[in-house]
């Protein structure tokens, strides 16, 4: 599901972990300035979509593309370059665990900019303002809270003011209150830096609240893709089971397996009786 | 399947992986080694490295170093004794520990503490996604990680097998000269004189250089390789402290054919 509008854009991605097979002639885009959920069950290949748009992985067949610029043929110096306009949140936020809060803000302007200190410092100062945390910027990683390290690696993020933001899993394992403040920074980053974010997510109340958009995925493709409000009144079946959390539907409960009675060899018993 | 055909199988299979390994590392250690400029442009990260990798390996190789003198001393004067020439127990002292025991043991010790404090820093770096954080930062860790680390490693072990060196000889003084009386003319004079910069001190000092080589390489790479677990990180510990002890054992044997025994 590919619109004419989406500047990024995954089309006939083929894609496995070893013989694992993840996309099927995968077709997705995000549109420029729009903040996209990618949604599905475990396993389903939402992570490895980020890995991809960030060039960590290469489909075996397909294009990964920002513009007019090819993200999967692109050689380490280009990548390195294109990356530069990227920001990630990872799951659990990545910190460096040996740097101090500002430190870890300031790492990636101190790798990829030649400012003098006192710029470097205004801009970390500014970064951790923007995330709520100016007044831990002495504090270690591991005296962090999940929810605050998660804000301090969103503050590393977007040091580099990216064009681009990707987040993976923002929400998991945060109370209600850092949930809702995360949700409220991607929205609000997104539409102050004039941005285009993407994330992917299991939390359904916390992201159709944030989305413009949101891709649901499902068996190595795009099931459903809309507005939040356009989801929620689906009668897609599949669409209908994960939005309202269903345990049964086109999802089923049991993995694919043998039949019950041969893994319990009951023929066998019961011939030998 | 046949048993025969199994274990072929196995041993071809094994042989395989062992290819396969020899040449992702080989791949790896390059890759290491073109981005290290680095370490030129940004001293203080090599520093920071030998400080790690180096000054914190010293109370180890100081006093490993001492009581292998201290037993090289005593071993040395019970032997020559019985030939009348406990003078040139400083000779042997510091021709045994220079040639061999100075660059193999400190090389094994600096296997133990900081080779296998490289792979886990590397491999939890791994396992909490901080390299991959990088990467995605535009920053590559094969230079700001590994480079800094891989040189720090390497310039570290002569230096250390130096001082385990130094502090053996000082050991085999204390206890020949100092505690059992022998003469203190003797011993530094025999050791003077049979001790040769090239052929002693400079073939030790090689040896030191390709175990630092040896052992910082497999330390890196096992813990960039390492599978992003807790479990993963240990077993590539093991993996580095066994293969480290494995390989400077063959070099040493190898190196010692080349360097003493006239085998060109």
């Amino acid at each position: 599901m590919i619109k004419k509008t989406d500047l990024l854009q995954l089309s006939s991605i083929n894609f496995a972990y070893g013989q694992t097979q993840i996309f099927a002639d995968l077709n997705v885009g995000f549109e420029a300035g729009k903040v996209t959920a990618i949604m599905g069950g475990s396993g389903s290949g939402k992570t490895t979509i980020l890995k991809l748009i960030g060039g960590q992985v290469s489909p075996q067949q397909g294009h990964v593309a920002w513009g007019d610029r090819a993200i999967n043929q692109m050689k380490h110096n280009e990548l390195y370059s294109y990356r530069k306009s990227l920001g990630m949140l990872f799951q659990f936020g990545a910190l460096f665990t040996d740097l101090n809060v500002f430190e870890n803000v300031a790492f990636p302007l101190r790798e990829q900019t030649a400012l003098p200190e006192s710029a470097i410092k205004d801009l970390v100062l500014m970064k951790l303002h923007a995330v709520g945390l100016r007044g831990a910027q002495k504090l270690m990683p591991a005296e962090l809270s999940g929810g605050m390290a998660r804000r301090v690696a969103l503050a590393r993020a977007i040091a580099l003011d990216p064009s681009l933001m990707l987040y993976d899993e923002p929400f998991t394992g945060l109370d209600p209150i850092s949930t809702a403040i995360t949700g409220n920074l991607i929205r609000t980053l997104n539409d102050a830096l004039g941005i285009t974010s993407v994330f992917v997510t299991h939390d359904i109340k916390a992201s159709f609240k944030v989305a413009d958009e949101v891709i649901l995925l499902s068996r190595g493709t795009v099931t459903a893709r809309g507005t939040p409000s356009e989801l929620l009144d689906s009668r897609d079946p599949l669409v209908r089971q994960f939005v309202q959390g269903e345990v049964d539907g086109p999802v089923p409960f049991h993995v694919h397996s043998e039949a019950y009675r041969d893994d319990l060899k009951l023929e066998s018993e019961e011939r030998n009786w | 399947m046949t048993l025969i055909t199994r274990i072929l199988s196995k041993i071809g299979s094994a042989t395989v992986d062992a290819v396969w390994t020899l040449g992702t590392a080989s791949v790896f250690i390059f890759r290491v080694l073109s981005r290290s400029a680095i370490v030129l442009r940004r001293p203080r990260l090599l520093v920071a490295e030998m400080h790690f990798a180096g000054v914190l390996s010293l109370v180890i190789i100081i006093v490993s170093g001492l009581f292998v003198g201290l037993v090289l001393g005593l071993q040395g004067y019970e032997t020559l004794k019985r030939y009348g020439s406990t003078g040139a127990v400083g000779t042997l002292v510091a021709l045994s520990l220079v040639r061999e025991l100075g660059p193999v043991v400190s090389a094994l010790l600096f296997a133990s503490r900081a080779g296998s404090a490289i792979t886990a820093e590397i491999g939890i770096m791994k396992t909490t996604e901080q390299l991959s954080a990088m990467e995605m930062m535009a920053v590559d860790p094969h230079a700001r990680v590994v480079a800094p680390m891989f040189w720090g490693g390497f310039l570290s072990m002569p230096l250390l097998a130096a001082i385990f060196s130094a502090m053996g000889i000082i050991g085999g003084y204390l206890i020949t000269v100092v505690v059992i009386g022998v003469d203190s003319g003797a011993f530094w004079s025999q050791m003077q004189a049979s001790v040769d910069f090239h052929h002693d001190i400079l073939n030790g000092v090689i040896k030191s250089i390709v175990f630092g080589a040896a052992v910082s390489s497999i330390a890196v790479y096992e813990g960039y390789a390492s599978v992003p677990t807790a479990e993963g990180v240990s077993r590539a510990v093991t993996r580095t402290v066994v293969t480290s002890a494995l390989a400077v054992l063959a070099l040493d044997f190898v190196l010692t054919a080349f360097m003493f025994t006239g085998v060109h």
